[in-house]
């Protein structure tokens, strides 16, 4: 059988996905033997047309991307998104919680907004377009993760993709709960996967994983009570990586 | 030589973002020579406002996954000069000591896996894998203990964690630090191996120069990357707070990144600007890389960045070491952020490792963002690759189209631009 060919192309995004598949280091060179890498601009002048697997960064914002993302579902086998950008529309979702987006580009470009080269939509996550086939989460995606869904499909195997919240991991790793320290940390509801890095090192979860499928967000109420603290507090701290998506408070 | 010269490139290759590169040329006369950025723009101006103060570094890390801890560090020096928040000398050693690990790392990526492939004649780094195994392996590990670096440091490699107004989240351990140390005395050699590589295809740099007005940061008595005034090699320098009178910001319809001017019509930012107004204080391990490539303050070739960023490489790595010597005999001290945060507007820059980045945000009596502006280093090259074009298209035509074309993406390669930072900001209140 021949290697799998495959594609990675970026949308709206700081390309720091992209960035871990380079931060596998000595183990790229082993992707690269068990793969065959056609396109990739950020790394690569070589570009192809044909493609088994596509690999997907970024948002789509503006109705020419809509084009260049079905073109390539068009193109591809296997249409994977990677990062918060492209899973769930992450934080380039906080734009659209602006009613009025020519109100949003007056806030950047003034009175240069109207100019037709600045055009913008409402950000959409990549399966609000096509179809996705597998999604590797977060902000950035773990490089770890990213290379075990790629050996299972390498194998034919279905990657497996936690669907419990990151609370499983942050215990295993025997961390004080965050909400002792008076912090609202988002891990009763958002997906693991991330080996719970954030309380690790200290830091309350902002979400960027994306919520699990069913978050018990009542649940997360409770824990608000139990805490003193209010519904709106938590909700300032989903919209970062939560606009317009997942449950409703 | 009368020549019909068509170039388009869509997309550009091995560069962070979008850009398009433009040329038409008839019977020997240049008709048209364009850089253009067509990026999808982010608004992360929009998107801070609102926000809780402590949430900013949160958000605008995520402008740049190449220089995140950049974006970090400036977002929280400028939340804190609004607020009024003062931090410890530890903090500001371990921030630095962070902000340095960022410059190795991307560095590294950019001289190692963007630039190399051209002095090579290949078309990535793919191909470098067979043909020059042990100089892709030193590159590699270079990426790797700066990835590693990062980590102690931030809590993880891209997308900091631990920095928060005030101090840390967590500081690394002792253990860690002096494993750290030892990981970087051990590193030297293979930064010097990869130096002699590029030493040995150095003269695949183009030689083209145009004199430019470069701005970085500058102190009396350091090689500025964390703190400074900003200056200009025309003499002229500025408080930070004043930042927005160097950018001058203004749009152009070529580009959804705006483009800014100082002293001239345009000028640079980076390694090579960094160079040019700190030479002097450059450690001696850099200064003994930039004299093997006989790069001397004044240079004016913007090919030449790449060395700088190599001096810088070796400059990072010796003053770490230095200053983990000076943590370590400090003894590291937990301490607990302790902050009585006021409203008000505040400015700050760093210097990324693409060049000088400029933030500053406006809080209310409770402490959420009304107000943002950022300006992002590669904003403020694009002027200056599109002059550079400008000179360089009439004297590298004799080429031909894909010895011209090759060219031109050799000069936007080595201004290490970072496209898709510099559609994300420009200036400007929000209109309500």
């Amino acid at each position: 059988m021949s290697k799998p060919r495959v594609a990675i192309f970026d949308f709206a995004c700081c390309e720091g996905c992209q960035l871990q598949i380079v931060n596998l280091e000595e183990e790229i060179l082993d992707l690269i033997g068990a793969v065959d890498v056609v396109e990739w601009r950020e790394a690569m002048s070589e570009q192809s047309e044909e493609y088994d697997i596509a690999i997907i960064e970024g948002s789509i914002t503006r109705p020419e991307d809509e084009e260049r993302i079905k073109d390539i579902r068009s193109k591809a086998k296997v249409l994977i998104a990677i990062g918060a950008c492209a899973t769930t529309g992450g934080l380039n979702k906080l734009k659209n919680n602006f009613d009025d987006l020519e109100e949003v580009k007056k806030c950047v470009y003034s009175d240069a907004s109207t100019m037709p080269h600045l055009e913008t939509a409402m950000t959409k996550a990549v399966d609000e377009v096509v179809t996705v086939d597998y999604k590797v989460h977060g902000c950035p995606i773990e490089k770890a993760e990213f290379g075990s869904i790629i050996r299972s499909l390498l194998l034919g195997k279905a990657p497996e993709i936690p669907d419990y919240p990151v609370c499983v991991e942050c215990k295993k790793n025997e961390n004080v709960c965050r909400w002792e320290y008076g912090e609202i940390c988002l891990g009763p509801i958002i997906r693991a996967g991330c080996g719970a890095k954030c309380p690790t090192a200290s830091y309350r979860c902002f979400g960027c994983r994306g919520y699990v499928d069913d978050p018990n967000v009542n649940a997360a109420v409770d824990v608000m009570d139990k805490y003193g603290l209010t519904v709106d507090q938590l909700k300032s701290k989903m919209v970062l990586f939560g606009s317009k998506q997942g449950p409703t408070l | 030589m009368s020549e019909n010269i068509n170039i388009k490139v869509k997309h550009l290759t091995r560069v962070e973002g979008h850009g398009n590169i433009v040329v038409n040329i008839k019977d020997g006369t240049v008709e048209k020579c364009q850089w253009q950025v067509p990026e999808a723009p982010r608004f992360f101006e929009a998107m801070v406002r609102g926000r809780d103060y402590d949430d900013i570094q949160t958000i605008v890390s995520r402008i740049c996954g190449i220089c995140s801890i950049s974006h970090s560090l400036v977002a929280t020096k400028a939340v804190e000069d609004a607020l009024s928040i003062k931090v410890s000398e530890q903090t500001d050693d371990l921030r630095l000591l962070m902000h340095f690990s960022e410059q190795l790392q991307s560095h590294v990526l950019h001289v190692g896996y963007l630039v190399a492939p051209d002095l090579f004649s290949a078309p990535s780094v793919v191909p470098l894998v067979a043909a020059a195994p042990d100089a892709v392996l030193a590159i590699i590990k270079a990426h790797r203990v700066a990835n590693e670096w990062s980590e102690i440091l931030a809590g993880r490699i891209t997308h900091p964690i631990t920095i928060i107004p005030g101090g840390f989240s967590q500081i690394p351990t002792e253990a860690q630090l002096r494993q750290l140390q030892d990981n970087l005395k051990n590193l030297v050699d293979t930064l010097l191996a990869i130096v002699d590589v590029v030493l040995s295809v150095a003269g695949n740099l183009p030689a083209f120069e145009r004199d430019t007005e470069y701005v970085s940061l500058a102190q009396k008595n350091n090689y500025a990357f964390y703190h400074g005034d900003i200056q200009s090699t025309d003499g002229k320098t500025m408080p930070v707070k004043n930042w927005e009178k160097v950018a001058n910001e203004y749009v152009v319809e070529q580009s959804t990144a705006k483009w800014t001017k100082w002293n001239r019509q345009s000028y640079a930012t980076g390694a090579l600007a960094r160079f040019n107004n700190n030479a002097e204080q450059i450690s001696p391990l850099g200064k003994a890389v930039a004299e093997k490539f006989g790069l001397v303050k004044g240079c004016c070739n913007p090919y030449m960045n790449s060395v700088a960023q190599l001096a810088e490489a070796a400059h990072v790595t010796e003053k770490a070491i230095e200053l983990i010597d000076k943590l370590l005999t400090k003894g590291l001290k937990t301490e607990k952020v302790k902050i009585n945060p006021k409203p008000g507007r505040g400015h700050a820059a760093v210097e990324a490792p693409r060049g000088i980045l400029f933030h500053s945000y406006e809080f209310d009596k409770d402490l959420k963002c009304t107000w943002g502006n950022m300006c992002i280093p590669t904003n403020q090259n694009h002027a200056n690759m599109q002059l550079d074009f400008e000179k360089l298209v009439p004297e590298f035509m004799h080429l031909g189209e894909d010895g011209l074309r090759q060219t031109m993406e050799m000069l936007i390669r080595s201004y290490d631009p970072c496209i898709s930072c510099s559609t994300h900001f420009l200036n400007v209140e929000f209109v309500r």
